[in-house]
């Protein structure tokens, strides 16, 4: 495990070190834009969200409303990101009500990347903490350096985010149902990004989920459930386990279905 | 410009309402009685939410195309994550891809 521990504090170290510069920048163009020194670092503590904050501090100088709709409708995919990692950071009321304030686009894409719930608390907390200091501390560094830091464009670091996420999703790509539903809901969002406000084409990928129902899906959740899932085979005093006598998949129940339930289809008798 | 109250309030609601957007989620996830192949959608979505975030990050910025040096340093990237580099290997060549292309005048 130790190899793992430090492959996760390299990992950490290398997107620290993209976020005090790209904090840096968000900090200097604050204060380009005339806005007083206590607003940047106040964003980057209280909202720690980098794209809604660069978006605030373009609409803040013109209208305060259009601000904090524009980075809400942004920071609205927290939602489902909430519910897809739910107490990864721990259960106590301590651990949610804290780590919730970590979560970014970042930890929550090294978080499931993470199949074991002790190393998913670890890597949430670490991934959490290490960003959230090196966002302030380049925020910090912008502010104080001002104009005298470059365009984050100019050392390509637009670039690097974007790379990363892919580095960090790619392990959950592999599976066949989860790249059709990603990857279209991707496209979506892609062709919708001309005509919506920021923040609605990322939630319109959602619609990729679609492609789960088609009819013929090899990967389609109501089979592979059944197949693939190994905590289905391996624990018998589960509820719906098929060894239960009153389970519906047992070939002399009366009510048996020919297919599992799935949350988008009613289920059909076999007869 | 804004007054220095209106701007305080502005920062202080969006601060707020994105912490209850985050502890929403995860305190949703433990009231609600979620069926299994729900449980098995959510990463599939927080996946494709991220994928839609890595590629319009990538294509676009804001309403138009991103031009040539972003998307050519996130393929660079994109590549060797595939070729299983190591994280840091894949940050910084995306990264130094998109710089060198600009530094060639490339945007």
């Amino acid at each position: 495990m130790r190899t793992i521990q430090r492959t996760l504090l390299r990992d950490a170290a290398a997107i620290a070190a993209a976020m005090v510069a790209v904090g840096a920048s968000f900090g200097a163009i604050a204060i380009a834009y005339g806005l007083p020194v206590w607003v940047p670092f106040l964003m980057s503590t209280v909202v720690f969200a980098g794209g809604a904050q660069f978006l605030a501090v373009g609409l803040l100088a013109a209208g305060p409303v259009a601000a904090v709709l524009a980075g809400l409708l942004l920071n609205a995919r927290h939602l489902p990101f909430g519910m897809a990692i739910g107490s990864s950071m721990g259960t106590s009321w301590r651990d949610r009500l804290i780590g919730s304030h970590l979560m970014t686009d970042e930890v929550v894409a090294f978080t499931l990347a993470e199949q074991d719930p002790v190393q998913r608390r670890r890597t949430y907390w670490l991934i959490g903490v290490t960003l959230f200091t090196s966002w302030n501390l380049g925020t910090a560094l912008g502010v104080l350096l001002g104009t005298a830091v470059g365009d984050y464009e100019t050392l390509g670091l637009d670039a690097a985010f974007p790379a990363a996420l892919i580095a960090l999703i790619l392990p959950s790509l592999r599976d066949r149902t989860t790249r059709l539903a990603a990857l279209t809901g991707a496209a979506v969002a892609v062709a919708v990004t001309p005509w919506l406000p920021a923040g609605l084409p990322v939630l319109c990928a959602l619609l990729g989920l679609f492609t789960l129902l088609r009819p013929d899906s090899p990967d389609s959740p109501d089979r592979s459930y059944y197949v693939e899932s190994p905590d289905y085979v391996e624990s018998p005093d589960r509820a719906d386990h098929p060894d239960r006598p009153d389970h519906p998949d047992r070939p002399d129940h009366p009510d048996r279905p020919d297919r599992p339930i799935h949350p988008f289809r009613t289920r059909k008798a076999a007869g | 410009m804004a007054g220095r109250r209106m701007m305080l309030a502005a920062i202080v609601v969006l601060g707020v309402g994105t912490y209850l957007m985050r502890l929403g989620g995860v305190l949703l996830r433990e009231r609600i009685e979620l069926s299994d192949n729900l449980q098995r959608l959510l990463p599939m979505a927080a996946t494709a939410l991220l994928t839609a975030l890595a590629a319009t990050s990538t294509l676009m910025a804001g309403s138009g195309f991103a031009g040539v040096a972003r998307p050519a340093g996130v393929m660079v990237g994109a590549l060797l994550a595939w070729r299983k580099a190591p994280f840091v290997v894949v940050v910084v060549a995306a990264a130094a891809a998109a710089a060198l292309l600009r530094l060639a005048g490339i945007d």
